[in-house]
């Protein structure tokens, strides 16, 4: 390589700090870029013994099918009862199909005035574009209650069976769940650095936007939950709990159930009992408009992001 | 676009089929993945988006994540290199 300029000036020009990256000698990145060391996770001897020692037991009695003659039969026994079942299963279900009304025909049970009137009046009288989200949040509207319902009882099961109140076990578990986070890695950071943002505006966008178009409560707080899991796993627990601990998950879950739950008792009484519905409805089309529906949306959403991120949190290290 | 949904119909089954029959469960959890990816797209077809936002998200996305993470937790993932790992962890240790 011919050069014109002396050695210490090229030792500045940028062509000098490519080639060196380029022949490996220098990462421009390290230094530069926060690399946190990881606490290392030390297993001791004895425990590791112990397991070995515990696998090896279950191997011997359950698995080594030389001296277990039952367990040979067992497993023949078991395989020619799955293909049984699995025929009877088919079996019954056909014959039940065999008896359902032909697709489409004019006399099925399910081509009732219900159905007339949701897409005739459906718009008029919930003020919803998107007839499904109108359908399922104002008739229907007790029905996703007993959804919403069903996830908050979910979650606190999940948190009863895994939440670790203990605090030495739960600095274990913490120590434990170091070995699995991924160790500051830039490809995944940088990533979810890009995405996280955007996928949260999706979400949000689709929970905004559910009584106009495609979407809803539901579908938005799974696209915001899936953000939040990502985050978390790129960036680590530590950072997520700067926004989002367990203070904040109880205030916001519960408060959004018991804000759907009060829109909810509104519309169900002065519905039943003739009185009129004093929220207004709005111009179909616009963002504030539709009546219940666009808050009981944002309820729905919050519920469900929160679901999800919980459920991703508890099972991996036992507390948010 | 009926051809093209028969073959996504085709592949659903090869692919419920083919997760009760993979070995490892790292594989299985792969292609369940793709089950729900290819199910989303066929909502997509059925003309039903919100339910096809709703499979990506929770099918393709959350679930998946959660059975990662047990297949983690119960030591289920990377089988071979953990117990290689164990080993020579106690050999570090003896020397």
């Amino acid at each position: 390589m011919s050069r014109m300029k002396p050695e210490e000036e090229y030792k500045r020009t940028k062509a000098f700090h490519f080639f060196r990256w380029l022949s490996g000698e220098k990462d421009p990145y390290i230094g530069n870029m926060e690399m946190k060391p990881q606490k290392e996770y030390i297993e001791e001897e004895a425990s590791i013994q112990d397991r070995m020692r515990e696998s090896q037991m279950v191997m011997d009695k359950v698995y080594n099918l030389k001296y277990n003659r039952w367990q040979i039969f067992f497993r023949y026994f078991y395989r020619i009862m799955a293909v049984v079942f699995c025929i009877l299963l088919l079996g019954l279900l056909l014959f039940t199909v065999s008896y359902l009304p032909p697709t489409g025909n004019a006399s099925n049970p399910d081509n009732n005035e219900v159905a007339k009137r949701y897409i005739e009046k459906g718009m008029q009288e919930t003020g919803a574009v998107n007839i499904v989200t109108g359908m399922i949040l104002t008739y229907r509207a007790f029905d996703t209650f007993g959804e919403t319902n069903v996830l908050f009882i979910a979650t606190c099961c999940v948190m009863i069976m895994l939440m670790i109140e203990d605090a030495e076990s739960k600095k274990e578990e913490v120590l434990d769940d170091m070995r699995f986070e991924p160790k500051n890695d830039a490809i995944l950071q940088a990533t979810a650095m890009f995405l996280v943002p955007v996928i949260f505006i999706f979400g949000i966008y689709i929970i905004l936007n559910g009584h106009l178009s495609p979407g809803g409560g539901f579908s938005g707080g799974a696209t915001i939950g899936a953000g939040m899991i990502l985050y978390a796993s790129a960036f680590g627990f530590e950072k997520t709990q700067r926004f989002f601990n367990e203070n904040i998950y109880k205030i916001t879950k519960v408060t959004a159930l018991c804000m759907y739950g009060l829109i909810g008792i509104y519309y169900y009484v002065t519905g039943a009992n003739g009185i009129e519905n004093h929220i207004p409805l709005g111009i179909p089309g616009h963002i504030v408009s539709a009546g219940i529906i666009f808050p009981i949306n944002i309820c729905v959403g919050i519920e469900v992001a929160c679901t999800m991120y919980a459920f991703y949190a508890l099972f991996r290290r036992g507390g948010l | 676009m009926r051809i093209f949904q028969y073959i996504l119909l085709f592949f659903l089954v090869v692919c419920a089929i083919s997760v009760s029959f993979s070995k490892k469960l790292l594989n299985s959890i792969l292609i369940f993945m793709s089950y729900s990816l290819v199910m989303s797209i066929i909502w997509i077809c059925l003309e039903s988006p919100d339910l096809a936002i709703t499979e990506a998200a929770v099918g393709a996305g959350v679930t998946s994540v959660l059975f990662f993470v047990t297949l983690k937790k119960i030591n289920a993932i990377e089988e071979e290199n953990q117990k290689g790992e164990k080993e020579s962890m106690i050999e570090q240790r003896r020397r």
